[in-house]
């Protein structure tokens, strides 16, 4: 499918296209872009890539859809289903498991009363189990969306994470997830 | 005990990534050095003689590795920048990326110079927001300088850094997997040769450099190989920057010459173990890497050789400590799960083998393995080595299989136990 053959209004906003365009200098292909591309739309679209963007993004990088697809599917950072407006990902590899990062995620399961993978009904949280994101000095460590790090993170501390969270997200328009600056 | 040697990192509190506080530290004279004063062979040459080895895991001289770069006059050629970091343990680069960014960009200048580079793709873990966002302030203070673009320091050195963001995806750290990846692709590794110095980021000569080896060439170049090589053991030489993290008191980065013995990092730097716990187990370079038993780590040294001897590797230089509460089978269990998830899916060795890893560990703990499930994991283990496109499967089978070897005794526990004998103790996963 070209672009030809989508029909309606763009999916994809003006600011991401243009982000997406901006890119381009930087590389000799634009297909290149492509991975940028998706953090741009989940940056601005509420941390997801609705399907209806990717024959968008497959135009302006001169790719097939498929190739674009391929892509969203293999990178663990790429989701191609809504997840929540603070989608909270706690790291599970050794050195943060060492310091309780299971009774952290346990314990976030209960606050939120989800299971990694799901989404709150007020579509405000999801949870994930991540491998290593690469702070295991300061172990256990949380990344809400694609923020700075929450490090030596204490189980005491998560409620009123949460609602720090709450207090950021719940306002917002939504448009905003994964813009912001740490919690 | 040995005083840490800060060559790559600024003084603990202190950040140096703004150009005036990098400047104040000798910043950029190595590259002023070398772009006014040295042939770009002689460059080559001097890292060389330094002794310098990859950072990244694999510990290849750096110098010996420019030298593959061809001399037919193809232009354009790129420098791809491992800053992927991903391997478990490991949070190294990421020091160097949040406090002295500017050691970095000086280090691809110089690299670029010696090595007629046209442009550097620094290719790092998306998940690294603040390392992001601080690189790219320090790329455009240094172009606004005149340290990159056109005509740099009056010479007519032509040169740009870029930033790459991954996507959460451990085998874009491989190096033809990264450049799949850059190019806007799965990253699922290529098949060697042809060889990325010949043909690599779009099919041009590139050379893959990670982070903190590029960040050791501007003090080569300012104050020779051999002060360099005065610095940790004959064939490890200069610093690195240690990590260690799990059951210590004081987790965290020690830039150390090569060479430091580990008892030392863990027991001073690191500031031990906590009150009445006794060690029992360390990986020395990342989770990719054997195992060692609490007996063999205290009598080991931190450098590519004395590793080797032990039966491990540097790999990282990430060093994960275990005391006598953890579950040797749990962690081998956390690895295989690792692996499975970071396989590519390429080789049938690699994606069915760390799955079958997985799920034998899970057995085990969930108390219905066998004895014959031992010599499985052994079998697969041996299965997957060196018989595939990169090097995951023997990293997932060392990570994994050495645990067995070294610690088998825990394992037939399970077996024996009906699950596991540390339930209660041992942490959780």
């Amino acid at each position: 499918m070209t672009a030809e053959a989508a029909v309606g209004a763009p999916a994809l906003p003006e600011s991401v296209r243009a982000r997406i365009v901006a890119e381009f200098p930087k590389y000799p292909e634009k297909r290149a872009v492509l991975l940028s591309a998706l953090h741009f739309v989940q940056e601005e679209c509420e941390g997801w890539i609705r399907p209806e963007m990717v024959p968008e993004i497959a135009v302006l990088l001169e790719i097939r859809e498929i190739e674009v697809w391929e892509v969203i599917s293999f990178y663990s950072m790429f989701h191609s289903e809504r997840v929540g407006r603070c989608h909270v990902k706690v790291c599970v590899n050794l050195s943060c498991c060492l310091r309780g990062a299971r009774g952290m995620m346990r314990r976030l399961e209960e606050l939120l009363d989800i299971r990694p993978g799901e989404v709150t009904e007020d579509g405000l949280f999801s949870l994930e189990g991540a491998e290593c994101l690469g702070s295991c000095g300061t172990a256990p460590v949380i990344q809400v969306n694609n923020e700075a790090y929450l490090e030596n993170v204490r189980l005491e501390e998560l409620p009123a994470m949460l609602d720090r969270l709450r207090g950021r997200f719940s306002t917002s328009a939504g448009g905003a997830a994964g813009n912001g600056a740490a919690a | 005990m040995t005083e840490q040697v800060l060559l790559l990192l600024p003084p603990e509190g202190q950040n140096w990534s703004s150009l005036e506080t990098y400047r104040a530290h000798d910043g950029y004279r190595g590259a002023e050095k070398a772009l006014r004063e040295m042939e770009p062979a002689k460059i080559v040459d001097e890292v060389k003689s330094s002794g310098l080895r990859g950072r990244g895991g694999a510990g290849f001289s750096t110098g010996t590795k420019w030298t593959f770069l061809p001399k037919d006059g193809r232009r354009p050629r790129y420098i791809a920048c491992n800053a992927d970091e991903s391997e478990p343990g490991t949070f190294k680069d990421r020091q160097i990326l949040e406090r002295n960014p500017h050691k970095l960009i000086e280090g691809l200048l110089i690299a670029a110079y010696a090595n007629e580079i046209d442009a550097a793709y620094v290719y790092m873990r998306g998940e690294y927001r603040s390392a992001f966002e601080n690189l790219n302030r320090a790329i455009a203070e240094a172009r606004s300088a005149g340290y990159l673009g056109k005509n740099i320091l009056g010479t007519n050195l032509a040169f740009d850094i870029f930033v790459h963001r991954g996507a959460g995806a451990y085998i874009c750290g491989e190096e033809t997997g990264l450049m799949e990846s850059l190019e806007g692709r799965k990253g699922q590794p290529r098949k060697r040769p042809p060889f990325p110095a010949v043909s690599g980021l779009w099919r041009q000569p590139t050379t893959i450099n990670n982070v903190e080896t590029m960040s050791h060439v501007p003090h080569i170049v300012l104050r020779g190989a051999d002060w360099f090589k005065g610095i940790g053991t004959e064939k490890s030489t200069g610093t690195t920057i240690f990590g260690v993290s799990g059951d210590v008191v004081r987790p965290g980065t020690f830039e150390l010459p090569l060479g430091t013995p580990l008892r030392e990092i863990i027991f001073e730097h690191a500031g031990g173990l906590h009150p009445n716990r006794t060690l029992k187990a360390v990986i020395p370079g990342g989770v990719s890497m054997p195992v060692l038993t609490a007996e063999m780590a205290m009598q080991v040294a931190m450098d590519h050789d004395s590793l080797q001897k032990a039966g491990t590797l540097l790999g990282t230089g990430a060093i994960i400590v275990m005391d006598d509460r953890a579950c040797m089978v749990r962690a081998a269990m956390v690895i295989a799960r690792f692996f499975r998830h970071e396989s590519c899916g390429q080789c049938t060795q690699c994606r069915e083998g760390t799955g079958w890893l997985h799920k034998l560990m899970q057995g085990l703990e969930a108390g219905h393995g066998t004895k014959r499930d031992l010599e499985a994991i052994d079998e697969v283990a041996k299965f997957m080595e060196g018989h595939t496109i990169c090097a995951l499967a023997d990293a997932a089978a060392w990570g994994t299989g050495w645990f067995l070897r070294r610690f088998r005794s825990e394992f037939e526990a399970h077996v024996e136990h009906r699950g596991c004998p540390l339930e209660g103790v041992s942490f959780e996963v």
